[in-house]
């Protein structure tokens, strides 16, 4: 998705029977049906081989990292240095100093807005984003826009979903100081042509920050090849745990950027007339870290690279490909998002049913979808309905998956017939 | 957990004909709600002789359960005084709200609702409309939330 498209790339066999076992949850009974998990965009389901690395750290190796001259302490930094080094392998960055721990991707959108563009930006600058992001890569700029003055541009998209991209380019100007798109919209689905939007922002000077966080799990990405700036994604949307994130800036940004919160970890002296800040990427760290929540992630990176993400990113496009052929023959779906090249999103429209009943329905056969605006309002606003029902993909779907939705979505009908 | 008990005959059909739909222009109290969780938005408007709702309307864009709750609620509201309507409401919560609420006559066609109680994520539903009710009522309020 990254370089290539996910279904140019041959599929390596895949056993998804097999990646299901890897994964306890999916044993679970809800509503007295086994469950069918379709919901992987919000958050993924965690393979034992993450439960395993994140209890085993936590029952034999936990200690504060940075800190102590003890054993389990260096034992500590060790495993939650290690899993740096093993994201920045994950997205082909130069360095460790590149790779900064977060929370997730909304912390490491703001820490860019607070700590890039707060300081730099003011009246007459202008920061461009599409209008397919999500409300996390919205209102952080909105917020520097009250905080500095600059101006917030929004590049358009068309009915099926894609960025208008000459429209984006009328957009760009000498005024842009920064472009922040997401990969993959976590709506429509949709894969943005990143490389083309760095190539064209940096003509201009502008900075890019890409969201990852939809795009992390259904590819191969690699943050030199795109050339962007800022990349940033969650953990537990690529099965890791929760509260733990990454933001990638290249080094020399990073470097002239100011501390975006002070605290213990990010000094390396301190008196009351002056500090001297840690160096990257310890300077964007604040506080004890989420070690256990590190090591579950560079633990999903090991698992996923196992499976191969291109062969993952094809049987999902497999899953896609029916899911989007079935509904789209049942009278009254209408599928929102329809742009040829998509990650395994699908978010649909019942005529006369109501999103959020769907979900009711739905979960009653076992089958859990998200349903809502997906904290992405404007593109609601753009297709002119108020939600949609959406079912994304992840390894462990199966057809098996995409039978239940559809049998289920006929059980809807039956109720609102 | 049945669906059934949820989307009764009552409650579909009111969402698929709603009653008492649309504005009043000028009215005496307007007020508009809106569910930021599943993103269900409907205006309320009434007219008043007194302390009684002479006439009410509701419009918006809402799941069944919102949809058909706002129905309802006009219908069974439409001709009541202010206090009535407080008690009313007290019932409807509860009926939403407690698993052992005994069915209560007053409530009339409202104890179709009663399966909502099951499924406690779509209890904003159901109660969207009445928060909004109070906000048109107050005249004070010119959004509420359920959040």
């Amino acid at each position: 998705m990254a370089a290539t498209a996910p279904h140019a790339v041959p599929a390596p066999a895949f056993d998804a029977e097999r990646v299901r076992a890897d994964f306890p949850i999916l044993r679970r009974i809800i509503n007295g049906r086994p469950l069918v998990y379709l919901d992987s965009g919000a958050s993924a389901q965690r393979p034992l081989a993450v439960l395993r690395a994140v209890e085993d750290y936590e029952t034999h190796c936990h200690a504060n990292v940075h800190r102590g001259v003890y054993a389990l302490s260096q034992a500590a930094t060790e495993a939650y240095e290690g899993s740096r080094e093993r994201v920045r392998r994950f997205i082909n960055a130069r360095s460790t100093r590149e790779i900064i721990f977060v929370r997730g991707t909304t912390e490491g959108i703001n820490l860019v807005a607070q700590a890039y563009a707060r300081p730099r930006f003011g009246p007459g600058d202008e920061i461009l984003i599409t209008a397919l992001e999500h409300h996390a890569n919205i209102v952080p700029w909105q917020m520097v826009c009250e905080q500095t003055g600059c101006t917030l541009k929004v590049a358009p998209i068309n009915r099926r979903g894609e960025l208008l991209f000459d429209e984006f380019l009328k957009l760009l100007s000498s005024h842009t100081r920064l472009v922040a798109v997401a990969h993959v919209s976590n709506v429509l689905g949709t894969v943005l042509p990143v490389k083309r939007i760095v190539d064209a922002a940096h003509k201009h000077g502008a900075v890019v920050l890409v969201d990852g966080a939809q795009a992390v799990p259904h590819s191969n990405v690699d943050v030199r090849a795109l050339g962007c700036d800022f990349y940033t994604f969650s953990s537990h949307k690529l099965y890791g745990p929760t509260g733990i994130g990454v933001l990638y800036g290249r080094e020399e940004l990073l470097a002239a950027m100011p501390p975006w919160q002070g605290g213990g970890d990010m000094i390396l002296t301190v008196s009351f007339e002056k500090t001297t800040y840690n160096e990257l990427p310890w300077k964007f760290e604040a506080g004890t870290p989420h070690i256990s929540g590190a090591i579950g992630l560079a633990a999903a990176m090991d698992y996923v690279e196992t499976l191969s993400l291109a062969a993952i990113a094809a049987h999902e496009q497999r899953l896609l490909a029916l899911a989007t052929e079935q509904l789209g023959r049942m009278p009254g779906i209408e599928i929102i998002g329809t742009a040829p090249h998509k990650a395994a999103v699908l978010s649909f429209t019942m005529a006369g049913v109501h999103p959020h009943d769907i979900g009711t329905i739905l979960d009653a056969e076992g089958v859990a979808v998200r349903t809502g605006h997906h904290c992405a309002m404007p593109v609601m606003t753009f297709f002119g309905i108020p939600a949609t029902a959406r079912a994304s993909f992840g390894c462990y779907n199966t057809e098996s998956d995409v039978a239940s939705l559809v049998a289920a979505l006929e059980k809807a009908r039956e109720v609102f017939a | 957990m049945d669906l059934k008990e949820l989307y009764r005959d009552v409650i579909l059909d009111h969402n698929r004909r709603p009653r008492n739909f649309g504005r009043i222009e000028p009215s005496d109290g307007h007020a508009e709600g809106h569910n930021p969780l599943c993103g269900d938005r409907l205006s309320v408007f009434v007219r008043l002789d007194g302390e009684r709702v002479a006439d009410i309307r509701f419009e918006g864009k809402g799941c069944a359960i919102s949809t058909a709750s706002a129905s309802l609620m006009t219908e069974a509201v439409k001709g009541k005084e202010r206090a009535a309507i407080g008690e009313l409401f007290a019932k409807v919560h509860a009926l939403l709200t407690q698993q052992d609420a005994a069915p209560d006559t007053a409530l009339g066609k409202l104890a179709a609702l009663s399966g909502v109680r099951e499924f406690p994520v779509r209890v904003k539903c159901a109660s969207l409309c009445w928060h909004t009710l109070n906000a048109a009522l107050d005249r004070s309020a010119d959004s509420v939330s359920t959040e």
